[in-house]
C-alpha cells in the first residue's frame, strides 16, 4: 500500500515537473502564435528541446547572492516557493481505479476528508516563498513586489474561499474524490455554479500571480519584482514554481468544476475498467491542459491591471459577488427541496 | 505515532523558544509559523483534520502573513525596538514565574486524571464539528459572528475617517515658471 502510493507520488512528481517545464515552451509558442511570430524553433525539431536548454542554462549561470541580502532567507525563499507549489498535487484525483497484478488502487495520492481545505491551506502558505525571497533581497523593488504579492494573495483568498463555500454547500463534501463522485452522479458543477466558477477562475489567476494580475513582478514598474535579485537556479525555482502553480490550479479547476476525470457517456460503452480509467485520466489531463492554455491565452491578450484596480476588483466586486452566490445557492437549494416536498 | 508526537512536540517547543529569543523580528515570525504548522501536525495526529486545516489557513496563511507584512514594511530591527523599563521587566518576570508555578502544579496534579470520555476518532471531522456548532453551541457561534461584524464595522470606520480634501484647481503655469521647470 505504502509502496504503490510512493510510486504514484513519484510518477506524479515527475509528471508535474515535466508539465511545468513544457509549459514554458507552450507559453512561448502560444505567445508567438498570438503575436504572429514563430517562437522557439532552434533546439530540436520545432524547438521541442528548448525547456532542456533553458534548464541547462539556469544551472550553468553564476549563482549570485547580493552582499546586503539576508543569506538564509534568500535561499529559503525559492525553496519554499517550489515546495508549496508541489504539495497540492497529492490530493487531486487524477483518475479512477486501476487494477494491476490483482491489486486495485486509486490514481490519487490520498483522499482526506478535508481535501478542498488542504488545497486552500497550501495556497495560503504559498505566498511565504515570494515574501521571504523578496524581503531578503534587500532591494526596494523586490520588497514592493513581495508586499504586493502578500496583499494580493490574502485579498483574493477571500473570494476563492467564498466561491468554494457555495460549491461545498451544493456537493455536501470537502473531499476532492467526493467532488468528482458528485459530478459523475449529478453532472458537472460548472452548470450549477457558473457565477462561482467565474469568481474561482479570476481568483485563481490572482493567486498564481498570472497576468493580468502579475503585479508582484510587473516589469514596467518594479524591474523584476520579487525576483529582481535572483539569478541562476534560484530564479529558475521561482519561475518553475509559477508554472507548477498554474498546472495545479488548472487541475483543481478541472476537478472542482469540470468533472475531473469524468467523461460523459463513457460508462455506457462497456469498456474494460482499466481502459476506461486511462481514458478518464487522459480526459483529466486534457481539461487541465486546456486551462493551462487558457491562462496563457489571457496573459498574451489582456493588459495588466493597476494595483488599486486589482484591490477594488477583489474587495468590492468579487467578495460581494461571492456572498451573493452563496445566498443564491442556499435559496435555490431550499426552494428546490421545498418543491420536492 | 508516538514518535511523530514527540517530533512535533519537540518542533513546537524549540520553535516557540526561538520566537521569544530571536534577535531579528523576521526570525521570530518564521519560528512562529513553524510552531503553528507543528501544532497543526498535533491536530492531525488527533484526527482533528478540519481544525488542522483551518488553523493553517487562518493563523499561518492569513495572520502570520500580515505580521510579516508589517515587519517588512516597517523594517523593524533591534535598534528601533524600545527597551522596556525596569518595572515592566520585573512585572513580566514575576508574571511569567507565577504562570509557570501554576502550570507546573496543574501538570503535577494532572498526571493521575482519567479522561472523562474515551477518545473518539470522529470528534474532529467536519461533519461532527459542524453538527455540534449548529446545535449545542449555536448561541456562542452566532454571538462570535457579531464580534466579527463589529470588527468589520470598526475597520470601515477607520478607513473612512480621512476625508479627502478637495483638490486645489490647477492654475496654468506662467511662462517664467515653465522655463524654470524645464531647465
Amino acid at each position: 500500500m505504502i509502496i504503490t502510493t510512493a510510486i504514484l507520488l513519484l510518477v506524479l512528481f515527475v509528471i508535474t515537473l515535466t508539465v511545468a517545464a513544457y509549459s514554458t515552451y507552450g507559453e512561448r509558442k502560444v505567445a508567438a502564435f498570438l503575436q504572429d511570430r514563430i517562437g522557439p524553433n532552434r533546439a530540436g525539431p520545432f524547438g521541442i528541446l528548448q525547456p532542456l536548454a533553458d534548464g541547462a542554462k539556469m544551472f550553468m549561470k553564476e549563482d549570485f547572492i547580493p552582499a546586503a541580502a539576508n543569506k538564509r532567507l534568500f535561499i529559503l525563499g525559492p525553496a519554499l516557493a517550489m515546495t508549496t507549489a508541489l504539495l497540492t498535487g497529492v490530493v487531486i484525483p487524477w483518475g479512477g481505479e486501476l487494477t494491476l497484478f490483482g491489486e486495485t488502487f486509486k490514481l490519487q495520492g490520498t483522499d482526506p476528508e478535508i481535501g478542498v481545505l488542504y488545497v486552500f491551506a497550501i495556497a495560503s502558505i504559498g505566498v511565504y516563498g515570494i515574501m521571504l525571497g523578496g524581503w531578503a533581497s534587500n532591494n526596494k523593488f523586490a520588497l514592493l513586489g513581495a508586499v504586493r504579492a502578500a496583499a494580493q494573495m490574502v485579498s483574493y483568498e477571500l473570494g476563492l474561499g467564498l466561491s468554494i463555500v457555495a460549491l461545498v454547500m451544493m456537493t455536501g463534501t470537502l473531499s476532492m474524490g467526493g467532488m468528482v463522485d458528485y459530478q459523475i452522479e449529478h453532472g458537472w458543477n460548472v452548470i450549477y455554479q457558473p457565477l462561482g466558477f467565474i469568481i474561482f477562475l479570476v481568483c485563481a489567476f490572482a493567486e498564481t500571480n498570472r497576468a493580468p494580475f502579475d503585479m508582484p513582478e510587473c516589469e514596467t514598474e518594479l524591474v523584476g519584482g520579487y525576483h529582481t535579485e535572483f539569478s541562476s537556479m534560484k530564479l529558475g525555482f521561482f519561475l518553475f514554481a509559477e508554472y507548477t502553480n498554474m498546472f495545479i490550479s488548472s487541475a483543481v479547476i478541472a476537478t472542482l468544476y469540470f468533472g475531473g476525470y469524468h467523461v460523459p457517456g463513457l460508462d455506457r460503452l462497456g469498456l474494460d475498467p482499466n481502459l476506461a480509467t486511462l481514458i478518464g485520466t487522459a480526459s483529466m489531463f486534457a481539461k487541465t491542459f486546456f486551462f493551462i492554455f487558457f491562462f496563457m491565452w489571457v496573459r498574451w491578450s489582456t493588459p495588466r491591471f493597476r494595483f488599486d484596480q486589482l484591490m477594488n476588483l477583489g474587495w468590492k466586486r468579487l467578495i460581494p459577488l461571492g456572498v451573493l452566490n452563496i445566498l443564491l445557492t442556499g435559496s435555490i437549494y431550499y426552494i428546490s427541496e421545498y418543491l420536492k416536498g | 505515532m508516538l514518535a511523530l508526537f514527540y517530533l512535533f512536540a519537540a518542533i513546537s517547543v524549540i520553535s516557540a523558544l526561538i520566537v521569544v529569543s530571536a534577535r531579528k523580528p523576521v526570525n521570530s515570525v518564521i519560528a512562529l509559523v513553524v510552531c503553528f504548522l507543528s501544532i497543526a501536525g498535533h491536530y492531525v495526529l488527533l484526527n482533528a483534520q478540519f481544525l488542522a486545516m483551518v488553523h493553517v489557513i487562518v493563523y499561518t496563511g492569513a495572520i502570520m502573513v500580515l505580521f510579516l507584512f508589517v515587519i517588512m514594511l516597517l523594517n523593524l530591527n533591534k535598534a528601533t525596538e524600545p527597551m522596556k523599563s525596569l518595572g515592566m521587566r520585573v512585572a513580566a518576570i514575576t508574571g511569567g514565574a507565577l504562570l509557570f508555578i501554576t502550570l507546573a502544579a496543574a501538570i503535577r496534579q494532572g498526571v493521575h486524571i482519567e479522561s472523562a470520555n474515551p477518545f473518539d476518532a470522529g470528534v474532529g471531522l467536519v461533519r461532527t464539528v459542524g453538527h455540534v456548532l449548529f446545535t449545542e453551541f449555536l448561541l456562542p457561534f452566532e454571538v462570535s459572528s457579531v464580534l466579527f461584524l463589529s470588527a468589520i464595522v470598526g475597520v470601515v470606520m477607520l478607513a473612512k475617517k480621512e476625508k479627502h480634501q478637495p483638490e486645489a484647481p490647477v492654475e496654468p503655469l506662467t511662462e517664467a515658471e515653465r522655463a524654470r521647470r524645464t531647465a
